[in-house]
């Protein structure tokens, strides 16, 4: 009954999706204004529709209701709570009714938050993110309906996949839909202000806020996924450029481009065909990501549902939605009007260079992703394109990038100096320099990558706070002259430092894990003890334990620096009996400087209680997360500045409009 | 009675994880160049995961292929020429420097380029100097123009 409920309640939405895609651009086309606002409501109802559809099979998850396809196909009885909720989630169907979930509500958002937008692009906003609503709602009840009853329902359910029995994991995908489908809205905008033919600082208001919550919810979603594969995939990798992995930091590096120039757009009205390209670029990039798993067109680790029905599905949704928005571009983009002047020098240089370098590293991981299949189709050979192609081709962007931020972020806007600025830099070149010379000297291992990632480190983290200090007037003015300063600084500023900030850290994470870390392996019995890169490892034993649904062999290790003891680490091989899987649980006793990482290995059967062990040290391994997460705080930061609160544009439009002045 | 299920399934199920210890060579310079190539190598099998990194048997026995070709004294390009001999160039993470890869190898430079062109474009155009020029008609331009009519 709940589930019927629930597929009803995802009929009625499409219906109402469908009313608000037609009547409101009905309505903007003719001038009605009574049809126009018709987009508020139907966005609302879509909304609901679809919240009581997810509600509904949340609900069949949580009473673990067998009778329902989905359910038995996933979930168990014995399942902990929190992963029978994941368990919702954690397919192809309930996936997709998450995303037409976001979907609608970021539809909703748009249309309860957005009183003072103009009437036309409101309507039109809201029925392009219709659009996309009625083709997905359209593809889940032809093609994946998660309320599908089955005729005899099984006693107990298949399980969850249990790798995806995991905290980290439970919530990634929701993130990464956050942010996904975060650019359908900055999408829906670009659109809607092709058809209306204008763009202006209003617009790039409204849509700086979407690219700039997308790409902190995708930061979150895949600084989750990648800490995840860290403890959970038994060898403590974090990022393998899997097709999977790929799809999901394309739309990231075109949102961090996308953000960047909203800002052109906003403050200095140029860059405006550019902005509106990219807004349309990243989020195809996100349909092409759900293309990716969800087709079987790319083998990769963790795509499900392999069926062709569904992908041509998708790929019909990417064709039109791609091929119609570029076409569309191509059509009225000349029409729009170019905007301020700035000189060679100025800040809206430095974001050029900064799309410049983030479309091109975009387009190479797109190139690389998809050169199997090209190379297939063209002459019939098969290659392989992996970890060594993408770091080789990849890193010199971020290397280029991460020289130019610090300079790029302070130059002033329309026309600068560069000596003037560099000079300000100064102290934290030296300063980057000496770091350089310093660690590439103390190094005991014979790494290039790791000083140079280090000392780009210190001058991205130095560079940041350098601009913040200068706008305080820190060591110029008094002390509180400068507390005061600071105080009053807009939360945009605050939240860039943090950000660019955010990103020398994650670079200390990359050195250090892909420079320095240290590997050994060994066959151990109890109490043996391994030696890794200055410290060593105590095999205890292992034990057999037992979970909620599943079984594990659990070993101990004691972890030690010379004699002293540091740390214990357990590290389990589990097995789930209902899904016939095994997992590896690795031990790990987290630090700032470094991680202890060991995995047990198999049992070595020709010499009785005999393990497999490997141990790792994996230097500034957390810094990784942790400068994620200073990404994804400045994005906070900026998000909460008080430009885009509701009311701010309505009250400066009011004041003095926005429009843009010569440089001279 | 489940107990004893489970040791069963656990025997059967148990994946030989990764590079295993009795895999690894005395040498630890060899077996250092042995790490390094596996890192290169994809595992046949599997899904875009190398050899040095996959549960699977196969991935197993190109490791000791691997060091089994070092330990014989091929340097590492022969180590790799061997596999791409038998087992194609599907078997290199890092494809071949040649012509059929000329697009992957050469797009991003081509792209930053073009890029790189059309950014330094956009930005000359948007000089003030050059916005000036762009702009219809100085007050001089307009006088002229004037005269010019009046003058038909």
């Amino acid at each position: 009954m709940i589930a019927e409920l629930g597929h009803f309640a995802l009929v009625l939405a499409l219906m109402t999706s469908l009313v608000q895609t037609v009547v409101p651009l009905v309505g903007a086309q003719a001038g009605w204004s009574d049809w126009m606002r018709v987009a508020t409501p139907s966005a609302s109802a879509s909304f609901w529709l679809t919240a009581l559809a997810f509600a509904a099979l949340t609900y069949s998850f949580v009473v673990s209701d067998f009778s329902v396809e989905l359910v038995a196909a996933n979930s168990h009885s014995l399942k902990p709570m929190i992963y029978k909720v994941s368990g919702v989630w954690g397919n192809h169907e309930g996936s997709l009714l998450l995303w037409v979930l976001i979907l609608t509500l970021f539809g909703a958002l748009v249309a309860w938050l957005g009183t003072n937008l103009p009437d036309g692009l409101k309507a039109r906003t809201l029925a392009v993110q219709g659009a996309v609503g009625v083709a997905f709602l359209l593809f889940m009840l032809l093609t994946s309906n998660p309320f599908s009853r089955l005729e005899i329902p099984p006693l107990d359910g298949n399980d969850l996949n249990p790798l995806l029995q995991d905290p980290g994991l439970a919530f990634h995908p929701p993130f990464l839909y956050l942010g996904y489908v975060g650019l359908s809205t900055a999408f829906s905008f670009a659109v809607a202000a092709l058809i209306e033919g204008r763009v202006d600082a209003a617009w790039a208001r409204w849509v700086r806020p979407w690219a700039l919550s997308a790409w902190m919810f995708l930061t979150i979603g895949i600084a989750l996924g990648s800490w995840w594969a860290y403890y959970e995939l038994g060898w403590g990798g974090w990022w393998f450029w899997d097709p999977v992995e790929n799809a999901s930091f394309m739309p990231w590096l075109a949102a961090a481009a996308l953000l960047h120039c909203a800002i052109v757009v906003e403050k200095r009205d140029t860059l405006k065909s550019w902005t509106i390209l990219l807004a349309i670029v990243a989020f195809s990039l996100s349909l092409l990501g759900t293309f990716i798993v969800r087709s079987g067109l790319l083998t990769s680790v963790h795509a499900f549902a392999s069926d062709p029905t569904r992908g041509v599905f998708i790929l019909g949704i990417l064709v039109v939605a791609v091929g119609g928005s570029l076409a569309l571009f191509a059509w009225r983009a000349p029409a729009m009007a170019p905007g301020g002047v700035f000189g060679v020098v100025s800040r809206e240089s430095a974001l050029v260079m900064n799309n410049l370098l983030l479309t091109v590293s975009c387009g190479v991981v797109l190139l690389g992703t998809f050169m199997p299949i090209i190379r297939e189709a063209w002459d019939g050979e098969i290659i392989s394109v992996g970890p060594p192609f993408f770091n080789l081709v990849f890193t010199p962007f971020m290397v280029v990038l991460a020289i130019i931020l610090p300079i790029g972020a302070m130059l002033p806007w329309k026309r600068g100096k560069l000596g003037r600025t560099a000079l300000t830099l100064l102290p934290a070149a030296i300063l980057a320099f000496s770091v350089l010379a310093l660690v590439w000297a103390f190094q005991t291992q014979r790494s290039t990558l790791a000083p140079v990632g280090i000392a780009l480190a210190v001058w991205l983290v130095v560079g940041s706070l350098w601009e913040l200090a200068e706008r305080a007037k820190l060591g110029r003015a008094s002390a509180a002259e400068s507390l005061r300063r600071l105080a009053r600084l807009p939360r945009g500023d605050w939240g860039k430092a943090v950000a660019h900030a955010g990103l020398g850290v994650l670079f200390v994470g990359v050195a250090g894990i892909e420079g320095w870390k240290q590997e050994g392996i060994a066959a151990m019995a109890p109490g043996d003890v391994l030696q890794v890169g200055g410290y060593a490892y105590r095999f205890e034993g292992v034990e057999n334990v037992r979970g909620p649904n599943y079984f594990a062999e659990r070993g101990a290790f004691t972890a030690l620096r010379g004699e002293r003891e540091i740390g214990t680490l357990a590290s389990e091989k589990r097995f789930y009996p209902v899904a016939q899987m095994p997992t590896t649980e690795a031990g790990i006793d987290s630090g700032l400087f470094r991680d202890l990482y060991v995995t047990l290995g198999d049992r070595q059967t020709d010499a009785g209680d005999v393990w497999a062990v490997r141990a790792y040290v994996k230097p500034f391994a957390n810094w990784l997360w942790l400068g994620s997460g200073l990404m994804a705080l400045g994005a906070l930061f900026s998000l909460t500045d008080r430009r885009y609160r509701v009311g701010a544009v309505a009250g400066r439009k009011a004041a003095a409009p926005p429009s843009a002045v010569p440089a001279e | 009675m489940r107990g004893a299920l489970l040791a069963l399934a656990l025997l059967a199920a148990g994946p030989a994880s990764a590079v295993q210890p009795d895999e690894v060579l005395d040498d630890p310079a060899l077996e250092a160049r042995a790490r390094t190539l596996s890192e290169e190598i994809r595992c046949l099998v599997c899904r875009n995961e190398s050899i040095d990194e996959s549960n699977a048997e196969l991935a197993r026995d190109l490791r000791l292929l691997v060091r089994e070709r070092l330990t014989a004294g091929d340097t590492d390009d022969e180590v790799m020429d061997y596999l791409v001999d038998r087992y194609g160039e599907f078997v290199l993470l890092r494809p071949t420097f040649t012509a059929g890869n000329a697009v992957l190898w050469f797009g991003g430079p081509a792209l930053l380029l073009m890029g790189l062109g059309a950014s330094v474009m956009y930005i000359r155009r948007a000089r003030p100097e050059a916005a000036a020029r762009a702009a219809p008609l100085s007050e001089a331009e307009q006088a002229r123009l004037d005269a010019l009519l009046k003058d038909d």
